[in-house]
């Protein structure tokens, strides 16, 4: 694709948040916010594929949505192809509504039951005043068959379709309008596995054949490695850890990420046994009154064994540049740099969750952990708490 | 975008297509659910001798025939002589009145609807799509509208305006449908709101505003066609709640006056012969049951064209 910004991202985000107004009481006073993101920054170069990963209620889907100015954030900016989109008017912004679009996550809930999804796919090109009404039939029926639906499909209304067919009507209707920006609120997520896998791999051939950058906001690990050239990993409305695909399955260097993909289900059984799984403790915090510095302070396996420094409570981590394209949030990652003390480090978090996992599951009451730093007492590698209770 | 455009050059399909939009795949649903049909069917007929009844009616409503009441020794019955339903008291033709009341009563029906749907689903739906201040102050304004009594109201506005153009319209009818419809709006406001609050955070609208649909394009295509069908069913009922309240009106004098006739009045002034003349309550009681009846399938038959899901289970 050639463009006048060629070097540019397409987009780039920066310092974004967005705090949902909590109202209560008598009066309906503003008794408090839900810090669904704060402070994000993050970049979408032309043509790729950025993941964004992490827990539900973390802000993932919120960043998509404030992407496409489906919310109006807090604070930050968004630029767009060079243009700052976040003060525009919607008259402003309606160009720009043209050059990125969204699919979403259900695709009962995303069409109107009420149009035939021929209409519903012609929408845009009518609000945006683009050919004839003949004209506009032939694009519709274009798409319809770019995505694998019988264009004579468009006389039919949602409920005749299912839902891996729907997902495609919704792609349809995002695409009908030629964008460059795709925002894809886990797309996925609701279909069966059989067709996940039809819809990620029409995903990747239209993006092949028409050059489109995706955002892909996911929660399932698996289907962002299959598809993302980055990915960006969120906590409670921060961004932990961006680096590229290869880089963040094969060495992830925030506590968060190697966590969350210790929790990834490995299908070879040999491996699986020699996967050190660490389990993070307690709940996300709430997102209404999150942790003082690092947001993941409170859960965070790396800080135990660093003997709870109270940097992680007081100081804000950045995100900073740890390795090419591979940036982190935590002040101490550079422990995890040196694969020895990584190593160890891993290991012995792993044993802590795997003795607090036999502990649950044989309900055997407390039983003494080793000190964290002593490690070996419990082989790491043994499978026991691999069948653990509470699959990830 | 031009070689963007190139790229989604995939085989055209030559066949033409027809567009289809819900409105007209509606209207053939609709006109194949046969009750549905013959309800439109008698609304047209009503309809028809409310406009034309003058033309078509046996008498004038007002011509007395005073040899046959004399004759009978008080209102002639159906069925005998040359008055098929009867006479009143006074011998006017009672087929005649009931003619001549479809006048009143389907002008009410309508007049009284088209307010309620004029005011009540702007007022719902500004204040379930803006919320905020907007959706406090529009519904304490309902809430308001809803406590104030109803005929006092009436009296007020018909009393108020009686000298002006708008008060004159329709022998000072007009004034009074018209009041009866700001009293009665209330009801669709609330079902619209409430209606629309639910639907209003549903993806299909993220898409729509994701594509720049304006918010008014995306109430009325979206978000009103997916509320129609509790909308038709108040609209449905409302309309013999309109006739039976102008009969109310007329009892107390705001309604039709002598010696005009709509189907509420000659249901009370048939009231007093209800003993010995029961058809002078009976028959106009009868055209209300009809109306009603009709407008009820016709509504039913829309509500249900109107949802595809339910196609070709009618």
């Amino acid at each position: 694709m050639t463009t006048t910004n060629g070097d540019r991202p397409l987009v780039e985000v920066e310092h974004l948040a967005e705090f949902f107004p909590i109202h209560g009481g008598v009066l309906q006073r503003q008794v408090g916010e839900v810090k669904a993101v704060d402070d994000v920054s993050f970049t979408i170069r032309r043509g790729e594929t950025l993941g964004l990963v992490g827990e539900s209620g973390c802000g993932k889907t919120t960043v998509g949505r404030l992407l496409l100015r489906l919310l109006e954030p807090t604070d930050g900016t968004i630029t767009f192809d060079g243009t700052d989109i976040t003060g525009l008017s919607e008259r402003d912004l309606k160009p720009f509504r043209r050059r990125m679009q969204i699919i979403f996550q259900d695709p009962f809930a995303s069409l109107d039951p009420r149009a035939p999804i021929g209409a519903s796919i012609e929408e845009g090109l009518r609000i945006h005043q683009i050919g004839t009404p003949a004209e506009r039939r032939d694009q519709v029926a274009r798409i319809m068959e770019l995505v694998g639906l019988q264009p004579y499909h468009a006389r039919r209304y949602p409920h005749e379709f299912s839902g891996g067919q729907r997902q495609r009507i919704g792609i349809a209707r995002a695409l009908v309008l030629e964008p460059e920006l795709l925002v894809c609120d886990e797309p996925v997520s609701a279909l069966d596995v059989s067709i996940q896998a039809q819809v990620l791999n029409l995903l990747r051939q239209l993006q092949r054949d028409l050059g489109l950058t995706y955002l892909f906001v996911a929660h399932n690990m698996g289907v962002v490695e299959h598809i993302s050239d980055r990915v960006a990993v969120m906590y409670l409305g921060t961004m932990s850890e961006v680096a590229p695909a290869q880089e963040i399955y094969r060495f992830p260097l925030h506590p968060y990420t190697i966590a969350l993909l210790s929790a990834v289900p490995v299908a070879d059984p040999g491996a699986r046994a020699r996967q050190k799984r660490i389990i993070l403790l307690g709940d996300v915090p709430s997102p209404v009154n999150p942790p003082s510095g690092c947001r993941f302070h409170t859960r965070c396996w790396l800080r135990k064994q660093l003997d709870n420094p109270t940097r992680c409570e007081t100081e804000r981590p950045p995100l900073r540049d740890l390795g090419p394209d591979h940036q982190v949030s935590c002040h101490f990652a550079e422990e995890l740099v040196q694969v020895e003390r990584r190593e160890e480090l891993i290991a012995n978090a792993a044993a802590v969750s795997s003795a607090r996992a036999v502990s649950d599951e044989e309900e055997i009451g407390p039983v003494e952990l080793p000190p964290p730093d002593t490690g070996g007492i419990f082989d790491p590698a043994a499978p026991i708490g691999d069948d653990t209770p509470g699959h990830p | 975008m031009a070689n963007r455009t190139g790229a989604l050059e995939a085989p055209a399909a030559a066949a033409e297509r027809r567009s289809a939009s819900l409105w007209g795949d509606a209207f053939r649903r609709l006109l194949r659910n046969r009750l549905a049909v013959l309800g439109g069917l008698f609304v047209l007929l009503f309809i028809f001798v409310a406009i034309f009844g003058s033309f078509i009616a046996p008498y004038d409503y007002r011509e007395q025939d005073l040899a046959a009441v004399v004759a009978a020794g008080g209102p002639v019955g159906p069925w005998v002589g040359p008055h098929i339903l009867g006479t009143d008291n006074l011998g006017r033709d009672l087929l005649s009145r009931i003619m001549d009341g479809a006048r009143i009563s389907m002008i009410v029906a309508l007049v009284v609807q088209a307010v309620v749907l004029f005011i009540g689903v702007p007022v719902g739906a500004a204040a379930a799509w803006f919320g905020g201040r907007l959706d406090t102050l529009l519904m304490r304004f309902t809430d308001i509208v809803y406590a104030f009594p109803d005929l006092l109201f009436i009296i007020l506005l018909s009393t108020a305006l009686r000298e002006t153009v708008f008060g004159r319209a329709l022998d000072g009818l007009l004034v009074v449908f018209v009041a009866i419809g700001l009293t009665a709006w209330v009801g669709m406001a609330r079902l619209v709101r409430g209606q629309l609050l639910s639907l209003k955070e549903t993806e299909f609208v993220e898409a729509a505003r994701a594509i720049g649909v304006s918010d008014f394009k995306i109430v009325t295509r979206h978000l009103l066609p997916n509320a129609s069908g509790p909308m038709i069913v108040a609209v449905t009922l409302g309309i013999p709640g309109a006739i039976l309240a102008e009969a109310t009106l007329a009892f107390i004098g705001l309604g039709a006056q002598e010696p005009r006739a709509s189907w509420g009045k000659l249901v009370f002034d048939g009231q007093a012969f209800l003993r010995s003349e029961p058809h002078l309550v009976l028959f106009p009681a009868l055209a209300v049951a009809i109306a009603l009846i009709s407008f009820t399938f016709l509504g039913d038959g829309l509500r249900d064209a109107l949802d595809p899901k339910l196609k070709g289970k009618q």
